[in-house]
């Protein structure tokens, strides 16, 4: 079965099951492989993607029924064109294993659009369906303020 | 190495012999140098197994794999302090499966004498066991000893291709090569020349031995560097072994006996045909694999295949399984590994303290579930990707799964999304090459769903320790304990080369045996159970249950005597091993342990000695209307010297988060001789919002200089205590059994 998705703003084309989610069409169909699954039950946010700017679990979501444009890790920033946010994880030192960072950093990229100056308190809400194995939270909300004030000072 | 379990098998009989007899060991083998197994191609040319000379800059080939402990950083900067290359200049990549890059870091975790005392002995003390690791080609990571293993390894690798380097320049210019200097990837003259330029005539030039540079002019060791890895990490480029994509690749899943060892009897793989996109159901033996256009319709359909599933040879449940583990104390001990003074006659005086602690078995439950890529090419040879810690072994795991040579396989050690030990079983590379022989010509990735890989792990074993104290006053006179345990170690070693070395388990008392307690009568004692439930390598090992047996009774003892938890252990150590008790003294300084105490607030401290580095915490918890709270943690530890501070600050916090999770809800249950846990739903680790802040101090006192200790795993061991002993502090409650979250209501 053919179908259309529009990823990083670029029209493609999967040929698989309507009812695979969008995680295996982006890592078995695409070879986009900056999207991680990590339990296949919503639980750990390591598939985190944005859809239409909200961040979804593309472990859960049938690529029958994607419409919208699909934002991943790949269309955030590359080496050398990097996001704002992928900066402040990288001054921060995030990353250990390095996993489930995809995930964390567009749940993140999905705060900040929604709340550009979270709290701590903020930051525990929007955050804990995203799982890391490795410990790095003092980490990521020490970046996910850094990219605050980055965005801030503009 | 075609039979390496043989091989091995006769050498490590063969070592025995030599160190019983005091014998020399084959001398041709302790000196001889392995050979290079890097090969020069267009733009690359290796100067020695560790450096690679490249059009732009160099590439450091890591001996050790990265599962996020930041060791190839770290391997990396060791190199570069000495070849003199900017920072930016400098790649890394892991190794191919080679003697070369044996792991000199093993010596360290190979005596059964405890570490404090090791600490101050001189290194090379013993030759012989000193050449084992490249005896026995232990390319391993593990035991936290990768950065001890590279510091002279990898320094000498930098600069013995720099002096090659220097001399190639001496040679163009008609100078000696002592009136040359280096910088930035130039070897300076009165003309210049990139390491590149020189590269090809350096090859002949390479010496064996060179003066390593004094540490006063170190530029990057001691310094937080920036990760190598970083910026693919953050950016979704970094390559795990399960973003390995291959043209025309197909995939796989497996589903194998959750009855551990059991048989399989048969299976109809009609219901997963009917799946779409599913093209074959293959037979493993004690498993089946789905192959299908994707991994999720090979998961789905794996699910549907009716197994007829044979039994295993352990207890139905996890009750059951407790009172056989229970049954190890009516032995006698086999592995007594400390007994100072006399114990017996002390007890003997009576009014003694005693608890019994019990702990369940653990899962490693990395990030990224088990998997491997297998391509067996037209050639017959085979290519694997697996993320794996044990690339000499795994290699010819696969050649023999599939009847090859070993040098007919190339495997490709890629990062690892978290290992915590999980990662060191050939299992996931040796199916993958099973099913890659049903798939002739056809790449094939395989990958275990979450629930596989929680139902198929290779468990921190369950154990049950019981203590037994005495006090004068409030001294601490007696200490007697014995764990009763199945041993992680015989177990994985019989399963991964079909035996075990003789004598006693020190994995099954380390953190109990080998503490800097200065309690004058002490006695640790294993007692070995013989339930066969499998088992592996958890970080911090048997560390991560003997912590919290002896730092909950030591809290009980001192709570006994009427003291403050933190001083009992502090005075018990002080005369023993002084950098020990400063890391006491510095984490009950950062703490502010004295004002911790308040109405509405826990403290709880702890404190082991693990691989080569004491560690301190300090665990504060706070009673809410939502439940309990973890809020604030300090963590005071001494690895001798330390090579980044970054990433041993990084890996002292993740290793606490670690413990921490394990501690207030991981257990790893059986019921009809099947795992009960399957995802992250149930096998529940910490997040964010339960993440208490942390503070870490390293200091450096530890050993003579140049010793070092572990860092990736000391930080789990005290946690599961410091929560505990906060607790108790708290509610006045005692917890005795983990997870500690059956007993104790958390704030979600």
């Amino acid at each position: 079965m053919t179908i259309q998705l529009t990823v990083n703003g670029a029209a493609l084309t999967v040929d698989l099951p309507g009812d695979v989610p969008l995680l295996w069409a982006l890592r078995d169909g695409l070879g986009m492989t900056g999207t991680k699954f990590g339990c296949g039950v919503a639980a750990c946010g390591a598939c985190t993607v944005l859809v239409d700017g909200a961040a979804v679990r593309s472990c859960q979501m049938p690529i029958g029924e994607v419409t919208g444009q699909i934002t991943t890790i790949e269309g955030l920033g590359q080496p050398g064109n990097l996001a704002l946010i992928q900066q402040a994880w990288i001054k921060h030192q995030v990353a250990q294993c390095g996993y489930c960072q995809s995930g964390q950093i567009m749940q993140a990229t999905a705060l900040l659009a929604e709340n550009p100056a979270p709290s701590d308190s903020d930051i525990d809400a929007a955050m804990q369906g995203n799982l890391c194995r490795c410990g790095t939270y003092p980490r990521i909300r020490a970046a996910i303020h850094e990219a605050a004030q980055m965005m801030k000072a503009g | 190495m075609a039979n390496w379990k043989k091989i091995t098998r006769r050498s490590f009989m063969v070592l025995g012999a030599a160190v019983a007899g005091g014998a020399a060991f084959g001398v041709y083998k302790v000196t001889e140098v392995p050979p290079n197994p890097l090969q020069a191609a267009a733009g690359a040319v290796p100067l020695n197994p560790w450096v690679i000379i490249n059009a732009d800059g160099v590439t450091v080939i890591a001996p050790r794999a990265e599962m996020g402990q930041g060791i190839s950083t770290t391997l990396a900067a060791l190199v570069a302090e000495e070849l003199d290359v900017d920072w930016a200049q400098v790649r890394v990549l892991h190794g191919p499966p080679a003697q070369a890059y044996f792991n000199a870091g093993f010596v360290d975790r190979m005596s059964n004498v405890p570490d404090f005392i090791n600490a101050s002995a001189p290194k090379s003390h013993n030759a012989i066991m000193a050449a084992v690791p490249k005896i026995f080609s232990m390319q391993l990571t593990g035991g936290s000893t990768g950065a001890i293993g590279g510091f002279e390894q990898m320094r000498l690798a930098g600069a013995t291709a720099r002096e090659a380097l220097k001399a190639a320049a001496a040679q163009r210019l008609g100078v000696s090569a002592d009136q040359l200097k280096t910088e930035a990837g130039m070897v300076i003259g009165s003309q210049s020349f990139t390491y590149a330029e020189l590269a090809e005539e350096a090859v002949a030039l390479v010496p064996s031995d060179v003066p390593l540079r004094d540490p006063s002019s170190w530029r990057y060791l001691g310094k937080p560097m920036p990760r190598l890895d970083m910026e693919a990490k953050s950016t979704g480029t970094a390559q795990f072994g399960i973003d390995t994509w291959l043209p025309g690749m197909k995939f796989a899943t497996v589903r194998m006996n959750p009855k551990r060892g059991g048989a399989m009897k048969g299976f109809d793989p009609a219901p997963a045909m009917d799946i779409a996109g599913v093209e074959k159901v293959i037979d493993l033996g004690t498993g089946i694999a789905v192959v299908a256009s994707n991994t999720w319709s090979a998961i789905q359909a794996a699910a549907l295949v009716e197994i007829d599933w044979g039994h295993a040879d352990y207890p139905t449940d996890s009750e059951k399984m407790m009172v056989r583990i229970e049954r190890a104390f009516l032995e006698e001990a086999d592995s007594r590994l400390r007994d100072d003074g006399d114990v017996q006659t002390e007890l003997a005086k009576g009014g003694l303290i005693e608890a019994e602690y019990r702990i369940p078995f653990l899962a490693h439950a990395a990030m990224e579930p088990l998997n491997a890529v297998a391509w067996l090419k037209a050639d017959g040879t085979l290519e694997i990707w697996c993320g794996n810690q044990a690339p000499i072994m795994t290699r010819d795991a696969c050649a023999a799964a599939v009847g090859l040579e070993a040098d007919k396989v190339t495997l490709h050690t890629p990062v690892m999304g978290g290992g915590f030990g999980g990662r060191t079983d050939t299992v996931p590379a040796v199916l993958a090459a099973k099913v890659a022989l049903e798939l002739r010509g056809t790449p094939v990735k395989v990958t275990w769903s979450r629930e596989e890989d929680m139902t198929q792990d290779y468990y921190r074993p369950a154990a049950i320790a019981r203590l037994t104290g005495r006090l004068d006053g409030q001294k601490a006179t007696a200490l007697w304990g014995k764990t009763a345990v199945p041993s992680a170690a015989r177990n994985a070693l019989n399963r991964m080369l079909g035996f075990a070395p003789p004598g006693p388990d020190r994995g099954s008392v380390e953190g109990g045996f080998d503490q800097p307690y200065g309690i004058p009568n002490y006695r640790y004692d294993g007692h070995i159970s013989d339930l066969s439930v499998p088992l592996g390598f958890w970080r911090s090992v048997g560390n991560s249950m003997n912590a919290f047996f002896l730092e909950s009774f030591i809290d009980e003892m001192a709570h006994a005597a009427g003291a403050d938890p933190l001083a009992f252990r502090l005075e018990l150590m002080e005369a023993t091993h002084a950098p020990s008790a400063a890391v006491l003294a510095k984490v009950r300084d950062m703490s502010g342990w004295d004002a911790l105490k308040r109405p509405g607030f826990g403290r709880g401290v702890a404190f082991c000695y693990s691989f080569g580095t004491p560690t301190a915490q300090v665990l504060e918890v706070q009673e809410t209307a939502d439940g309990i709270r973890m809020t604030r943690a300090w963590i005071a530890c001494d690895p001798g010297l330390a090579l980044d501070p970054s990433i041993i600050e990084a890996q002292m916090t993740g290793a606490m988060v670690y413990g921490l999770s394990a501690a207030v809800q991981g257990a790893i249950t059986f019921a009809d001789q099947q795992v009960v846990e399957t995802n992250f739903y149930d096998y529940e680790p910490l997040r964010m919002q339960n993440t208490p802040s942390f503070e870490v101090a390293i200091l450096q006192n530890n050993g003579k200089f140049g010793h070092m200790g572990g860092v990736g795993e000391p930080g789990t061991p005290p946690a599961a205590p410091a929560l505990a002993n906060a607790l108790f502090d708290l509610t006045g409650r005692r917890g005795r059994s983990l997870p500690l979250g059956q007993e104790f209501d958390f704030a979600a």
